[in-house]
């Protein structure tokens, strides 16, 4: 793992990372990966077993409204960081101004 | 310290009224959560609900519901209507839950009271409550000492004697761990036995709630409250869903020998061989089991738990509720907002779920741990033929001191018993077995009992056998 890897992860996962924080997480994920690669031997040969989930198989349900209209509108708008009316704020995705 | 029978006892009967236990739950919590930090929230307000218990005690007596008046603490990931739940994140840290948790509505309709939202490892993501982004908890047998985590805010608030039971999470062991460092009974369901509805995801695959208590019974009491089918989780289970576990009066113990070699304190060893002594004087037999696989299981938990980390946590934007950090563009605002809302170990384990999710990379890793998953489930079944309950420490030293584990793989390896219980879905209960003595200090020490997939209800049978009814 190298800083630029770590770097990149960063802007995949979307988080800000200061130059330290690179530079502590490239050893330590290092360190982690190193350990958990010890699956390879652990898996073995994979050739004759796929991965499964047990007992569990997808349940599916109606695409439906289940609760009473706006019940809910009032308290998430609450929560939200900025809004106007009845509506969410989203900042613009392009930057045009430059 | 009360358990939730003798309160429920005293309730019915006059002698206790649910109010004097709700203000000195609070007089406790005055008292000693300044040091402690079991509880990052506290609810006075819910006062008004001890008030109506008492009535309804003196109108209905033995009728009343199971939880009538007791008050519960409640792990901060777990959605309360109206209530703050930070998760113990920057992140989340003026965020109120809008709905409940299925486990809350089904406490609430059983007449709990809901006293306070305790404190964890940020978004459930550690062994010691420690990366906590409002300060640590203590443990509170050793100030000194961590309560364990991610749970360790609510095995803190009922060590300490605030309340007779409360509610954590378990995604790798972080109900049991902290049970065992507290002296308290913790329970991890069989996967899909209670419903993730209201629960803050972490790793999905893994993650259930679950009691920490003074008794095996008051534990399997909650469960009993809190689990079965939801519409809201399509993974609960159905009666159905596993074959029946037929509960024993005596058992075949199953002791992973080769897995107990290394890695654990000789002490914490030495408490666990006189509990299998014990077990066999009581009549159980106890074999020696292998599970090569099982064993190594906390290598592929630190590929499947942070690959879920990351999608699960990929939520937290800054635009719909949260903290929000101001910046030019969207993007901006997710790097900024994700950077000063979430702590090292959040970071740490998103970086790394980022990593064995991508091209190139998933096969190796994600890929081949869910492999290992499958391959473990298929060793267990087979050794379940022939033994009733798994038997392992649940932790491999004490309580250690805060500030004591600073690599962060050093501290995975806390997980080594807990996490393969987790990754496999089957049911655990830890127990306290023991103490270890630590610098003049007797500091409790649990054992983990591992049943088969449904086996919830034979784990608290032989729990209450040899834990409740010890002499």
């Amino acid at each position: 793992m190298t800083k630029e890897e770590v770097e990149h992860l960063a802007k995949l996962a979307r988080i800000e990372l200061s130059p330290a924080e690179v530079e502590t997480f490239t050893t330590e994920i290092s360190a982690i990966l190193e350990y958990v690669s010890t699956v390879k031997d652990i898996a073995g040969d994979s050739a004759d077993t796929a991965p499964t989930v047990g007992r569990h198989h997808n349940i599916f349900r109606k695409d439906e409204v289940t609760n009473e209209p706006n019940s809910f509108t009032e308290a998430l708008l609450a929560e939200m960081p900025q809004t106007e009316g009845r509506f969410m704020v989203v900042k613009k995705i392009l930057n045009t101004d430059a | 310290m009360h358990t939730i029978s003798e309160l429920r006892k005293k309730f019915v009967s006059g002698e206790l009224s649910p109010v004097t236990v709700f203000d000195e739950a609070i007089a406790t919590i005055t008292a000693k959560n300044g040091d402690i930090n079991a509880f990052l929230a506290v609810f006075t307000e819910a006062r008004d609900e001890a008030v109506a218990a008492e009535a309804r005690y003196k109108a209905e007596g033995d009728a009343a519901p199971a939880l009538l008046g007791i008050p519960l603490a409640v792990k901060s990931n777990i959605l309360i209507k109206g209530k703050k739940a930070s998760a113990a994140s920057k992140i989340l840290e003026n965020y109120t839950a809008t709905y409940d948790a299925t486990v809350i509505a089904r406490l609430r309709a059983a007449g709990a009271i809901f006293i306070g939202a305790t404190n964890m490892d940020e978004f459930a993501m550690g062994g010691s409550t420690e990366n906590s982004a409002f300060g640590p908890t203590k443990n509170p047998l050793d100030t000194k000492r961590v309560p364990g985590g991610s749970s360790g805010g609510s095995a803190a608030a009922v060590a300490m004697g605030a309340v007779p039971a409360a509610l954590g999470t378990d995604t790798g062991g972080s109900i049991r761990q902290p049970a065992s460092f507290c002296g308290l009974v913790g329970f991890k369901p069989t996967y899909g036995a209670v419903s993730r509805y209201g629960l803050m995801a972490m790793g999905s695959s893994l993650d259930q709630a679950g009691p920490l208590t003074h008794t095996v019974e008051d534990a399997e009491l909650i469960h009993s409250i809190i689990s079965g089918t939801d519409s809201y989780d399509a993974t609960t289970l159905t009666k159905e869903t596993y074959p029946e576990v037929p509960v024993k009066d005596k058992c075949v113990f199953g002791v992973p020998r080769k897995f107990l070699a290394d890695g654990i304190d000789q002490d914490v060893l030495d408490t666990f061989n006189a509990h299998v002594e014990k077990l066999k004087a009581a009549g159980h037999t106890v074999v020696d089991i292998e599970l090569p696989i099982f064993e190594k299981g906390l290598a592929a938990y630190y590929i499947v738990m942070p690959a879920e980390v990351s999608s699960n946590l990929a939520r937290f934007d800054g635009m719909r509720y949260g903290l929000s950090v101001e910046g030019d563009t969207l993007l901006d605002v997710y790097q900024k907002t994700r950077a000063q809302g979430f702590g090292k170990e959040v970071k740490r384990r998103i970086l790394l779920g980022t990593y064995v999710l991508s091209a190139g990379y998933y096969d190796a890793y994600y890929g081949k741990a869910e492999l290992v998953r499958t391959k473990m489930r298929a060793e267990l079944a087979e050794v379940f033929k022939t033994v009733d309950v798994i038997l392992t420490p649940t932790a491999p030293t004490p309580a250690f001191k805060i500030g004591e584990q600073e690599d962060p793989l050093a501290m995975y390896r806390q997980d080594i018993f807990t996490v393969p219980v987790n990754l496999t879905g089957v049911p655990t209960l830890s127990i306290p077995m023991g103490t270890v003595e630590r610098e003049g200090i007797d500091l409790p020490v649990g054992v983990q009992y591992i049943a088969p997939h449904g086996g919830d209800a034979r784990l608290f049978a032989i729990g209450k056998k040899v834990y409740d009814e010890r002499q």
